[in-house]
């Protein structure tokens, strides 16, 4: 049990504990007042402190002023009139992010001293700072601007040459620098050093000209770069990928899921008018703090790729080389699904399609009696984030009982199921089957082999009906990550052509195969879900929240 | 009749006194050492025992000796806050860092008397349970290091060092560590920091207070030179018997080193606060008084952080008005009046000077000195140097004192992290509000100029 401790933040009494987990090494220490300012929901404003990075108190921007219990000769406190415990007001300031709390403490964040010292730093803050705001990526997410307009003066009085640093200097491959604009908090220097471990950032010259760089003869090239972005509180450090491409402001901000390892990283995609502009990492403390790889950030290019699969086809379309529409095409498969021998399909879905999907297909398989199988994708992890398993749902597969024991091992079956001429149908779900064994010969023995997908491959060039899919930005749903994690992701944008999410078309064709119920929303087929599957009795499509919520694998 | 009070320095001038230890050992040297190693552990009336470190860190407590390095912090003290409950090595740590504008006291010690240093340090160490202390000495003092190397050298031949020192079972090194120009290296822990081989960016207090958290995150004290040579003398003579030196709280002697516009700038050994400023700057025993046909204009009383005083100024202490050249020259008289005594370093202005052109000097120091660690103190400390140099180069206003006083207002008083926000604005302040006619006046000339040239 920590003890507790009262104090007071503007007049408000609250009780924190003593102590708090340190970021790095995650072991006790004493709880500082910005902690305690926050708790009691009071912004204290601040550049170098970040609740995930050792301390620094560099930036002297959450100077505040504040008061401890007068304590008498004898070492008691002394009272007041009234009996409250009088307190001594301390006389110099102290900087809130490395100052411990004690019991009794009184903080003034709002005093005329404390708005004064504001003024103060973002005024030495300014002296030198380049007037980039019109062409600076920052601008509209930038601390700089924000704190001069709630503590800043209007006018400058500054009337001296300004010191003058490097711009636009390469840092890397993905990363611009530009000293003048950097405002030497040392975050990226603590994030890179003490978080990825790799020294690459420092501080060359001294004072004023106090200038950030990589080391000579070090590279700043970790698969964690592009996070000293994100933490980077003005736009000295910015993203090649992103720079100059949009504003700020103009960007729509989904909560999502980054989708390229079991991970699951928590994101936010930044879209405008259907076309997606970034990812950038969302808080969650139970999968990912407040970080992703550099790899998974910038891994959406594709979902806006234009030979994305846009148009349903059906045998008949195919041959009269028309597109055929999804009402025709769905009732043709059910048709024929319906009169399917037992065990005589196959189905191969991908360990990227969403819980509901899998578990909707899982009706199908076990409808049709069908064997099942997904496809494993291995790379190497590291021991941050990234793990080594490249499918962010394998544990979705495996729970609906999709996925082979282990992954994998059924393909062959199937494979010489379809030989044998035992499989006459497949259905394939966002796999190239052609890589994992089954070859395009292989797919010409069937009868139907039905396909739905978001990129053309030699799978979809086969299908007799094919089904355009959606990538996960285009559509809402939930994933499974590596540990368990059951999180959902909502849709940026607008899938192309007449692609449509799978668990909408899926809902229907499997409520007309198999007569189970439809469930109009994403929200009633998650519920549903959770109820049949035994890992997710008990969680519900708003209790998952932001963040998700772990169950047992 | 103010006379010096040879302590620290009683041989260090005497004609054929060699900084070698042969010469030391013949004037008594390590006879305090071999004294405190030789303190019996005593039994007190409560039963408990009281250790030889514990009974030589009350002498020091009791001698009321505090720091010579400028802060003047009481040094009994600043050893009791060590941790001793740790487990980890107690590491000290000598500033020979001298770098305060102004102070060539322990320049004095180190090249004439090294083996001073060394007694007192190894005392302290062993006051202090330290095996393993350094010599900090600033790199612009080649020579020093040299000796204190060859010192250190002959002190271990002599087994005043390395393993049982002199039989006593205690084993103490230390180490020459040469800095590279750095005025910020003499922040103790900016010279932590560089120490440890680190940029000397000065550590934030809390939590790193280096009698906790210091050289290698373990308990360290970081002392100055005549502090460690105070410390064997306070062992030869007893703490009692220092204490009676100087005056009450302020005791002992201090190394004053005064430079300017006198007859006889140079160092002088006094009893702290038993004399007066005016006595240091005009008495034949010291400074000598002013040049011929000159006047007094401003004085600088402890090094260049220090804040000036105008000549003819008086001030309120203790309900008596006192003329500023008649304060005792200790610790709390010149707090009381609104500067300090810092490393002792007084330095003398007359009417020759242009104020704001020694302003400009100063502010250049301290701009170029700057770590750059926080925002303050690296932007304002630059933008004062250049408000300055605006001033001293015909680009000046009227309005430039007050734009002078309103920036430096922003860096002292707990806004940065160490000491350095008060050295670089408290020049500007002081002289800024002391001599604000001369400020603005130069301002104006200068604008005045540009109007007619229009």
């Amino acid at each position: 049990m920590i003890e507790k401790i009262k104090v007071k933040v503007d007049g408000c009494e609250i009780e924190v504990s003593k102590t708090m987990p340190d970021p790095i090494s995650g072991k006790p220490i004493l709880t500082t007042m910005i902690q305690a300012c926050e708790l009691a929901k009071v912004v204290v404003p601040h550049y170098c402190y970040h609740p995930k990075l050792p301390v620094a108190g560099n930036c002297r921007m959450c100077l505040v002023e504040f008061g401890t219990p007068a304590l008498g000769p004898d070492r008691k406190p002394i009272l007041n009139p009234d009996g409250t415990p009088k307190i001594a007001k301390s006389p110099r300031p102290a900087i809130a992010c490395a100052t411990p709390i004690s019991p009794g403490m009184e903080i003034y964040t709002n005093t005329p001293g404390v708005k004064q010292m504001r003024e103060g730093v973002l005024e030495f803050l300014l002296i030198n700072h380049p007037l980039d705001c019109p062409i600076c990526d920052q601008a509209g997410e930038c601390k700089l601007q924000e704190y001069s307009v709630d503590y800043g003066k209007s006018a400058s009085r500054f009337v001296e040459p300004k010191v003058h640093k490097p711009k636009a200097v390469d840092l890397g491959p993905r990363i611009v620098l530009d000293d003048e604009r950097c405002i030497l908090c040392t975050r990226c220097i603590r994030f890179t050093r003490d978080i990825v471990g790799d020294d690459a950032l420092g501080v060359i010259n001294r004072g004023s000209y106090n200038t950030l760089t990589a080391y000579p003869g070090r590279v700043f090239d970790n698969n964690y770069t592009l996070n000293t972005v994100d933490i980077c509180p003005v736009g000295a450090l910015t993203s090649k990928d992103f720079r100059f491409q949009m504003r700020v402001w103009f960007l729509k901000e989904t909560k999502s899921i980054c989708t390229s390892c079991a991970t699951g990283c928590n994101i936010i995609i930044g879209s405008r008018e259907e076309k997606i502009y970034r990812y950038t990492p969302r808080q969650n403390d139970a999968v990912n703090a407040c970080w992703m790889c550099d790899y998974g950030r910038l891994n959406y290019k594709w979902i806006g790729r234009e030979d994305r699969l846009a148009k349903v086809q059906s045998p008949k379309s195919k041959v009269q080389g028309q597109t055929a529409t999804w009402t025709m095409a769905l009732n043709e498969i059910t048709e024929k699904l319906k009169n399917e021998p037992q065990e005589s399909a196959a189905i191969i879905a991908s360990a990227r399609q969403t819980n509901e999907e899998l578990w909707l297909l899982s009706k199908l398989k076990a409808k049709l009696g069908a064997m099942s199988d997904s496809v494993p994708r291995v790379g190497e992890g590291d021991k941050l984030l990234v793990s080594a398993d490249k499918n962010p749902n394998a544990n979705g597969t495996k729970l609906t009982s999709i996925a082979g024991n282990p992954m994998g091992s059924n393909l062959s079956k199937i494979a010489e199921g379809i030989w044998s001429g035992k499989i006459k149908t497949l259905i394939v779900f966002g796999e190239d089957v052609t890589k994992c064994g089954i070859s395009t010969d292989l797919l010409d023995r069937l009868d139907m082999l039905i396909v739905s997908d978001i990129l053309p491959n030699e799978t979809t060039k086969l299908a007799h009906y094919l089904l355009p899919g959606c990538a996960h930005a285009e559509k809402r749903g939930t994933f499974t990550n590596g540990n368990g994690r059951v999180q959902k992701f909502m849709k940026a944008v607008e899938p192309p052509g007449d692609a449509r999410p799978e668990w909408e078309f899926l809902r229907d064709l499997v409520h007309n195969v198999t007569g189970q119920d439809g469930f109009q929303t994403i929200e009633g087929l998650f519920n549903a879900m959770a109820k049949d599957v035994p890992a997710f009795n008990g969680l519900t499509w708003s209790g998952l929240g932001d963040t998700g919520v772990t169950v047992k694998i | 009749m103010p006379s010096e009070h040879r302590l620290i320095l009683k041989h260090a001038d005497q004609p054929g006194y060699t900084p070698d230890i042969d010469c030391y050992l013949r004037h008594g040297g390590y006879e305090a050492l071999k004294k405190a190693l030789a303190i019996q552990p005593k039994t007190l009336l409560d039963g408990k025992t009281q250790t030889a470190q514990e009974q030589i860190r009350r002498e020091v407590m009791a001698s009321g000796l505090r720091g010579r390095g400028g802060a003047g912090f009481s040094c009994g003290l600043k050893w009791s806050f060590v941790d001793r409950k740790s487990g980890k090595p107690i590491y000290l740590i000598c500033n020979a860092d001298e770098s305060e504008p102004g102070t060539f006291k322990d320049r004095q010690i180190i090249h004439k008397d090294p083996h001073q240093l060394i007694e007192g340090t190894i005392i302290a160490c062993f006051a202090n349970d330290v095996h393993l202390a350094y010599i900090y000495i600033r790199g612009e003092m080649p020579e020093g290091a040299k000796l204190l190397n060859k010192a250190l050298t002959e002190a271990r031949a002599k087994h005043f060092l390395s393993k049982n020192i002199l039989s006593s079972g205690y084993d103490l090194e230390i180490h020459i560590h040469r800095g590279a120009g750095a005025y910020i290296c003499g922040e103790e822990t900016g010279l932590i920091e560089s120490l440890e081989g680190k940029r000397p960016y000065p550590r934030i207090k809390p939590p790193y207070f280096p009698a906790v958290l210091g050289l290698y995150m373990c308990p360290t004290i970081v002392n100055n030179v005549e502090t460690l040579c105070a410390v064997k003398h306070i062992v030869a003579m007893g703490g009692s018997e220092y204490a009676k030196l100087g005056t009450p709280n302020n005791t002992g002697t201090r190394i004053v080193s005064i430079s300017g516009h006198i007859k006889r700038p140079g160092y002088y050994e006094v009893e702290v606060g038993k004399v007066t400023i005016g006595e240091l700057i005009n008495d034949p025993a010291f400074g000598g008084g002013l040049r011929d046909g000159r006047k007094l204009k401003a004085v600088i009383p402890g090094g260049s952080s220090a804040k000036v005083f105008r000549a003819g100024e008086k001030f309120k202490i203790k309900d008596k008005e006192v003329d500023m050249l008649d304060l005792p020259y200790d610790f709390d008289s010149l707090i009381a009046a609104g500067s300090m005594s810092g490393s002792s370093a007084i330095i003398v202005m007359d009417d020759s000077t242009d104020i704001v052109e020694a302003l400009a000097n100063i502010a250049d120091f301290y701009s170029h000195e700057s770590c750059g660690q926080c925002t303050p103190c690296r932007e304002g400390s630059l933008w004062m140097s250049k408000a300055l140099h605006r001033l001293t180069h015909g680009e000046g206003r009227a309005s430039d004192a007050d734009y002078l006083a309103k920036i430096a207002d922003n860096i002292p008083g707990g806004r940065t992290i160490c000491a350095f926000g008060e050295a670089c604005s408290w020049p500007v302040q002081s002289f800024v509000a002391k001599f604000k006619d001369e400020f603005i006046a130069k301002g104006a000339a200068d604008e005045e100029r540009h109007t007619k040239q229009k």
